[in-house]
């Protein structure tokens, strides 16, 4: 890990003032990828400013927006969250089911938004239930926010502060994950809204995405036997050494079938 | 850059690089060498401490980011009197290590989820021990050694 400058931010403003103040500063959040990328060299910031004192951030509460979860809210209070079992038990389970145990205790709902790994899990569950990021700035609906592998709507300084989900009718997600890493080689979140179903898919392709025909197909029959026939294209999907693009491709269709299955079961 | 924390319930202040990783500086700056670096890149589980009651992956955690907590390593669960704690006692029982690179991590995960469970059965223990790796593949008395130990604990 290269050498850095470590500040501690005492609220949102503070953290910002920190950032600008820099000459390449990086928010630290739980720091489970951050510090990971830092000590194979990936990435060297000249400052590393740590938004853990801000408690403020770490909120999680019903709002008539629906769910509005802190950005420092880290996997494991969400996971253990009676608010987020009781309204949308998707998101507990997705949470639960992030990197392992330790890892949850310090990664932050945040920090992984921002992140963008094409892998993660929260930007499935962000983009299927249609949640909106708060920054310090703006809101963005989530079908804006990502932007593609490790790329977001965020500006330079902006930093997230929350993420509002509003409370589906049903929903589940269901990954297929690669055992060591835990991220999802395939990750499908389908939720039936209040504006009609949504299938978005992690980790297959280069970020998240949604899946019209699936979406049209569940919106005119909600179970798994309405999405027979409908192939994902292999194209534009990722090939490495856990899974072919058409293997990819596949399980798409098996974990959406899944997860329609376990939204069914509640 | 001046740190304090406070490690098996000893207050420790140290001027430390602030690039300084949790786990290296228990082992080197505290000479607490039961915590081990397994595979450096939060997968293993053998860097395994409690930091503020919960357990963590020290390899992963800058020290600064725990300044201000409270750390325990494997030295810190064992009471003062030299005998054993129950989960280390029943890892002893029902051999529950052979090399023994991965047991320290092994049994802080294994108190950490001891104390969020009431009762634990193989599939709760083999789920919540996810992030900890053995080896030697010593799995199956790893579970039956944690099932003891949680009982035991929770006498």
């Amino acid at each position: 890990m290269y050498e850095f400058n470590y500040q501690k931010a005492s609220s949102v403003a503070d953290a910002s003032a920190k950032l600008a103040a820099s000459a390449d500063g990086r928010l630290l959040a739980g720091g489970q990828t951050l510090i990971a990328s830092m000590k194979m060299r990936l990435v060297a910031p000249s400052d590393l400013i740590d938004l853990a004192g801000v408690t403020a951030l770490t909120a999680i509460e019903s709002t008539p927006g629906g769910l509005k979860i802190g950005a420092m809210a880290t996997h494991a209070s969400v996971a253990a969250s009676p608010l987020v079992s009781k309204a949308i038990p998707a998101l507990a389970t997705l949470a639960n089911g992030i990197g392992d145990r330790m890892v949850r205790q310090m990664g932050t709902i945040g920090g992984s938004v921002a992140n963008n790994d094409p892998a993660a899990d929260y930007p499935a569950a962000l983009v299927a239930l249609g949640a909106t990021v708060h920054t310090d700035k703006r809101q963005m609906p989530a079908d804006s926010f990502f932007k593609g592998m490790y790329e977001t709507a965020l500006a330079a300084g902006e930093i997230v502060t929350a993420i509002t989900f509003p409370v589906p009718k049903r929903a589940a997600y269901i990954k297929f994950k690669n055992p060591a890493s835990r991220y999802a080689i395939v990750g499908v979140f389908v939720a039936q809204t209040a504006t009609g179903v949504r299938v978005a898919v992690t980790g297959a392709g280069p970020g998240v995405f949604r899946v019209p025909a699936m979406e049209a197909a569940l919106g005119a029959n909600f179970a798994s036997a309405a999405l027979d026939g409908i192939a994902v294209s292999a194209t534009d999907l990722n090939t490495d050494m856990h899974a072919s693009s058409e293997y990819r491709a596949h399980l798409v269709g098996v974990m959406a079938k899944r997860a329609v299955e376990c939204a069914l079961a509640g | 850059m001046q740190v304090s924390l406070t490690v098996n319930d000893k207050a420790v202040t140290a001027d430390i690089p602030p690039r300084t990783l949790l786990v290296d500086f228990i082992r080197d700056h505290l000479n607490l060498t039961g915590t081990h670096v397994g595979c450096d890149t939060a997968q293993c589980g053998a860097c395994t401490v409690h930091l503020n009651g919960h357990a963590i992956k020290s390899c992963n955690v800058l020290v600064l980011q725990a300044a201000g907590g409270q750390v325990v390593t494997i030295e810190g669960v064992t009471p003062a009197d030299g005998t054993l704690h129950p989960m280390q006692e029943a890892f002893r029982q029902h051999h529950g290590l052979q090399c023994g690179f991965c047991t320290a991590g092994m049994v802080m995960s294994a108190i950490d989820l001891a104390g969020r469970h009431a009762s634990l059965d193989d599939q709760t223990i083999r789920a919540e021990l996810d992030g900890n790796l053995c080896r030697c593949t010593g799995y199956h008395n790893i579970v039956a050694s944690v099932k003891a130990g949680a009982a035991s604990m929770h006498q």
